[in-house]
């Protein structure tokens, strides 16, 4: 089954220009830096790549999934997961949740800004005593007035740093537990809101963020959508994001053994090609198989998350296969590729520390064999 | 996926198979074969004719329902009663309806599809079985028979089965080029047969099969003399989706079996589907299972629509068969003790399995396919073989273009050579009935069959029905002998566009 139509090529033909002309030259020196500069933002704005799914109310392109898609599939292959994670949390995370729970007054200020890459923002729910068990976060919000006051502090946020408004999750209701959670919009200039960079593995073209809030202060309209509601849409969203990390698991296998692939056409030993060697050739043609296996599924789980079908189970299953997948093929690639696969002028050896998030961020692959075993075994339905 | 139509086919199915199959199933694996009357039964009801035309007795439909049709007889708690059918229908007889006479196709087609009479393929040899075009069985023509001498084995149904698809070599002297396929019946004088003992599958029968002086009619010649490899790699493909629709049904049979075990069973005071390790293995095997399954659908519906999947098919069959393995023997983990005993149903399961990785193509084999279409077809492409703008007007052969490999020892036809052997070649052999068109790059030769005669042309910019992209040397060695087309096929050296089918006649113009 076809789920590009001719439209979809020549979008992800320019995508590519685009980003093998203002992305692909610079990222190495991001990696350094430890984030994208400030002018991407804006360029990507520019081009409407925050917004394909959006209404065009909001500045968006109403564009079926399959753009996204394509977006996700081309920011695998510019060999930073850094810089793509920075995209990503951007329009992914915090986009999606302005959309999705957001006023009318919200929308306008920061979703529309989002989209045209004026404003960038982060969503920052784990805790350094809540990660997977979300539940258990120990952040509130009070009310004061008609002012919101917020304690706490929130971990390993993507964008953490330096991005201009955070989306935040707070128990209102904390004896409630899960049921007593909200979200926030909160501006970056906040009093009593710090952030502190982290430094991690890989990832690294993206600041990574610890923050403390402190009497922070918001108004009442930084709430987004209904109060005790946060849990809710935090899991409204889990499908989408499963699937954003499931296609990037995919495609950031595809261009690894592509790559490594290409290099051992060029590498010689005992007087032949790499590529010669059986042992070689067939765990080559076992990733291409499983790769091959795991890229139909994501698309067809795409294709029943474009028509709106209910496919918490499956983007749960995908995520889990396709990050474990990406794993296995970067550590075969820079088995591939040798000395040169450890050496950072290859790019074989930040493929393999960039691959390693995709089982933690997003739900552990622990967490995602829960909510399986939840559904197929107990029968457990999430809605 | 799946229609209405499609589920109520698929209910009526089950129901059959739980009153004819399911309470025998026992018996039959004790025994080691199943009744012959059972088979007559299927054919009533149409299950051996899924794909097949109403004329010969067959019921015309779409392939889901033999995606149907695979699912469920792989769920019926053995693999040994599933591989029957799966043998008769879709990796036997294929060949008579695709490629045989309309004699062969009155006098078998229509036995296989009302059940009277069971079928089997026969292609492995003691001596030969992942290598094909190895095999030693011969078929010397003499007047109006052939004369069979060797040996087959691992025939599955070869035992109590009434004739078998042989592949034998009518020219000897040749490799794959001398291979045909042979309609033997079994019962002829000559044929013996030896039942084999094996690890698992045991209500199927599984024979060596000798033939000494077996005499078999001329007709009994499926198709062309020489053509039984590529009418074999065409077969194989849906050998290979359907034995991987097997693959991952066996699985999601064993998942619900072991679920409900691990619901009922209890350990230090709850049921052990409270154990997380044990749950999340599960979750685990559940989504590979998942995965696979939407992957050989996504195959099904490209085989559906006509296509010639090669690379996913040797892709689906490797994937699932491995998956198999795996998921029977964590699923027999959570049964524990029991899991070893006959009681239960695991044990037969993960025999049963075993096979999968070895028949219709080992896994190596499979990688070996995969690895020369994924590795050696891309790195054809990049050594700039692909055309660039044809021209129309015919041009010199620089000298240069036919001796980029000096220090080749092959000498490579020039151009004009090539040019005059495919002329000699086309107007000796039958017309093509398609446009193919060679493509050395910057130079080509077109091969039109649609009239009379083949008519060959150089440098064309007219598009072909079927354009095969080769370098000189590659098709200078085919010319002479020494590259069988189909192997070079495989092997990457020619890279076909457009209708795979007139490709496979490569060997009809080449022979
Ligand atoms: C680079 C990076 C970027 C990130 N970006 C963001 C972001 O933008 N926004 C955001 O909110 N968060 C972000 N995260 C946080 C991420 O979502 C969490 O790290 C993740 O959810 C895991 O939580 P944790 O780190 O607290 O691990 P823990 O929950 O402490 O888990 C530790 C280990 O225990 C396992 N475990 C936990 N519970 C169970 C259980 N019930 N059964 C079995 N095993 C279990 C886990 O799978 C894991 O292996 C990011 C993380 C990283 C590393
Ligand atoms: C139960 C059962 C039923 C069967 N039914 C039929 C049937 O109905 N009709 C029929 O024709 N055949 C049938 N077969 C035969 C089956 O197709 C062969 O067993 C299979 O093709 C392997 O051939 P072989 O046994 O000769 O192994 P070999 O070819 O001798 O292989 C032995 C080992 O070497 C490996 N190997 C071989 N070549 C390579 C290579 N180039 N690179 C790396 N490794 C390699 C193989 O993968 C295998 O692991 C059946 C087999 C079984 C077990």
């Amino acid at each position: 089954m076809n789920y590009f139509t001719e439209e979809h090529n020549q979008f992800r033909n320019s995508l590519r220009d685009f980003l093998q002309k203002e992305v692909v030259p610079f990222v190495d020196e991001w990696e350094k830096v430890g984030n994208p500069p400030r002018s991407i933002w804006k360029k990507f704005g520019d081009m409407g790549y925050f917004g394909l799914r959006f209404s065009e109310k909001h500045g968006g392109l109403n564009l079926d999934f399959f753009y996204d898609v394509i977006l996700l599939e081309e920011l695998s292959k510019i060999n930073s997961a850094g810089t793509s994670a920075a995209i990503g949390a951007h329009t992914y995370l915090s986009l999606s949740h302005l959309n999705n729970a957001g006023s009318e007054e919200q929308k306008e200020k920061y979703l529309k800004a989002g989209i045209a890459g004026d404003l960038f923002g982060s969503l920052a729910i784990s805790e350094p005593f809540g990660g997977s068990d979300v539940a258990s976060m120990r952040t509130t919000a009070v009310t004061d007035g008609s002012e919101w006051v917020i304690n706490g502090s929130k971990t390993f946020i993507t964008n953490g740093v330096l991005s201009d408004y955070l989306i935040i999750s707070a128990k209102t209701e904390p004896e409630l537990k899960q049921a007593g959670i909200s979200l926030f919009v909160i501006d970056r200039d906040t009093a009593g809101l710090s952030a502190t960079k982290l430094d991690k593995l890989g990832w690294r073209a993206s600041d990574t963020a610890e923050m403390a809030f402190t009497d922070m202060r918001v108004p009442a309209n930084a709430l987004l959508g209904q109060e005790n509601q946060g849990f809710y849409y935090i899991m409204q969203q889990f499908a989408l994001e499963r699937l954003v990390m499931a296609i990037g698991g995919v495609a950031g296998s595809e261009y690894a053994l592509q790559y490594g692939l290409n290099y051992m056409r060029e590498r010689e030993a005992f007087g032949r090609p790499l590529t010669k060697f059986q042992e070689l050739r067939h765990r080559v043609a076992q990733l291409a198989a499983e790769i091959e296996q795991q890229k139909q599924f994501v698309y067809y789980l795409c294709d029943r998350f474009t028509k709106g079908e209910y496919i918490v189970k499956e983007a749960a299953m995908a995520k889990l296969l396709a990050t474990q997948l990406c794993d296995k093929t970067t550590f075969e690639v820079v088995q591939f590729l040798g000395g040169y696969g450890y050496m950072e002028d290859y790019q074989a050896s930040r493929m393999w520390r960039d691959s390693r998030l995709g089982q933690i961020g997003g739900g552990t692959s622990e967490i995602m064999k829960e909510i399986i075993a939840k559904m197929a075994i107990d029968e457990i339905k999430y809605d | 996926m799946f229609t209405e139509e499609h589920k109520i086919f698929r209910q009526g199915l089950r129901d059959f198979l739980d009153r004819e199959v399911m309470p025998n199933i026992d018996q039959w694996e004790e025994e080691q074969r199943m009744p012959k009357d059972l088979w007559p039964k299927f054919g009533e009801m149409g299950y051996f004719g899924l794909n097949y035309p109403e004329k010969y007795g067959g019921i015309d439909a779409d392939f889901m329902y033999s995606v149907i049709f695979m699912e469920e007889i792989s769920k019926c708690e053995s693999g040994g009663f599933m591989i029957l059918p799966a043998v008769q229908q879709y990796m036997s007889s294929p060949y008579i309806y695709k490629h045989g006479s309309e004699f062969l196709k009155e006098k078998y087609l229509t036995k296989v599809i009302s059940g009277e009479w069971i079928a089997c393929i026969g292609i492995s040899e003691p001596g030969a079985g992942s290598d094909v075009a190895n095999i030693q069985t011969k078929a010397i023509k003499d007047g109006d028979h052939y004369v069979v001498n060797g040996s087959k084995t691992f025939i599955t149904n070869g035992v109590y089965g009434d004739f078998v698809v042989a592949v034998v070599k009518t020219d000897p002297a040749m490799g794959a080029a001398g291979v045909s396929l042979l309609i033997i019946d079994l019962n002829s004088e000559g044929v013996t047969r030896n039942k084999l003992k094996k690890l698992g599958w045991h209500a199927s029968d599984t024979a060596e099969l000798h033939f000494d002086n077996v005499k078999v009619p001329a007709e009994n010649l499926i198709g062309d003399e020489g053509q039984g490899f590529y009418y074999l790699m065409g077969g194989l493909q849906l050998e290979r989706l359907t034995g991987s629709i097997a693959g991952y049904a066996s699985c999601e049979w064993a998942i619900k079996y072991t679920l409900q075990y691990m619901s009922e069973r209890h350990a230090f005071g709850r049921s052990i589907n409270k154990f997380q390790v044990l749950r999340h293995r599960m979750a685990q095997l559940i989504s590979e299972v998942e995965a696979s399954k939407q992957f050989v659908y996504h195959c099904c519906r490209m085989h559906n629509a006509g296509e010639y999947i090669v690379k996913e098919c040797s892709m689906a069959k490797l994937l699932t068969s491995e998956l198999a393995e795996k998921v029977m023997t964590q699923c027999l983990q959570s049964f524990g003790g029991y899991g070893f005993m006959e009681e239960y149903k695991m044990a037969r399961a993960y025999r049963d399995c075993r096979v999968g990785t070895i028949g219709g193509g080992s896994s190596e084999i499979m990688r070996e396919i995969i690895a020369k279409m994924v590795i050696d077809d891309t790195s054809y492409q990049r050594a700039g073989s692909v055309p660039s703008s044809p021209k129309s007007e015919p041009v010199e052969a620089p000298k240069t273009e036919t001796t980029t490999n000096t220090n080749d020892k092959k000498s490579v036809m020039s151009f004009e050579a090539i040019e005059s052997a495919i002329k000699g070649k086309a107007a000796a052999a039958k017309p093509l009935g398609n446009t193919l068109k060679f493509n050395f790059g910057e130079q080509n030769v077109m091969l039109n069959g649609l009239g009379d005669a083949n008519v060959v042309t150089t440098n064309d910019a007219t598009e072909a029905q079927c354009t095969v992209d080769v370098a000189m040397e590659d098709l200078t060695s085919m010319l002479k002998g020494d590259l069988n087309p189909m192997n070079a096929f495989m092997s990457g050296k020619i890279k076909v566009k457009g209708d795979m089918s007139v490709a496979m006649k490569l060997g009809s113009i080449m022979g």
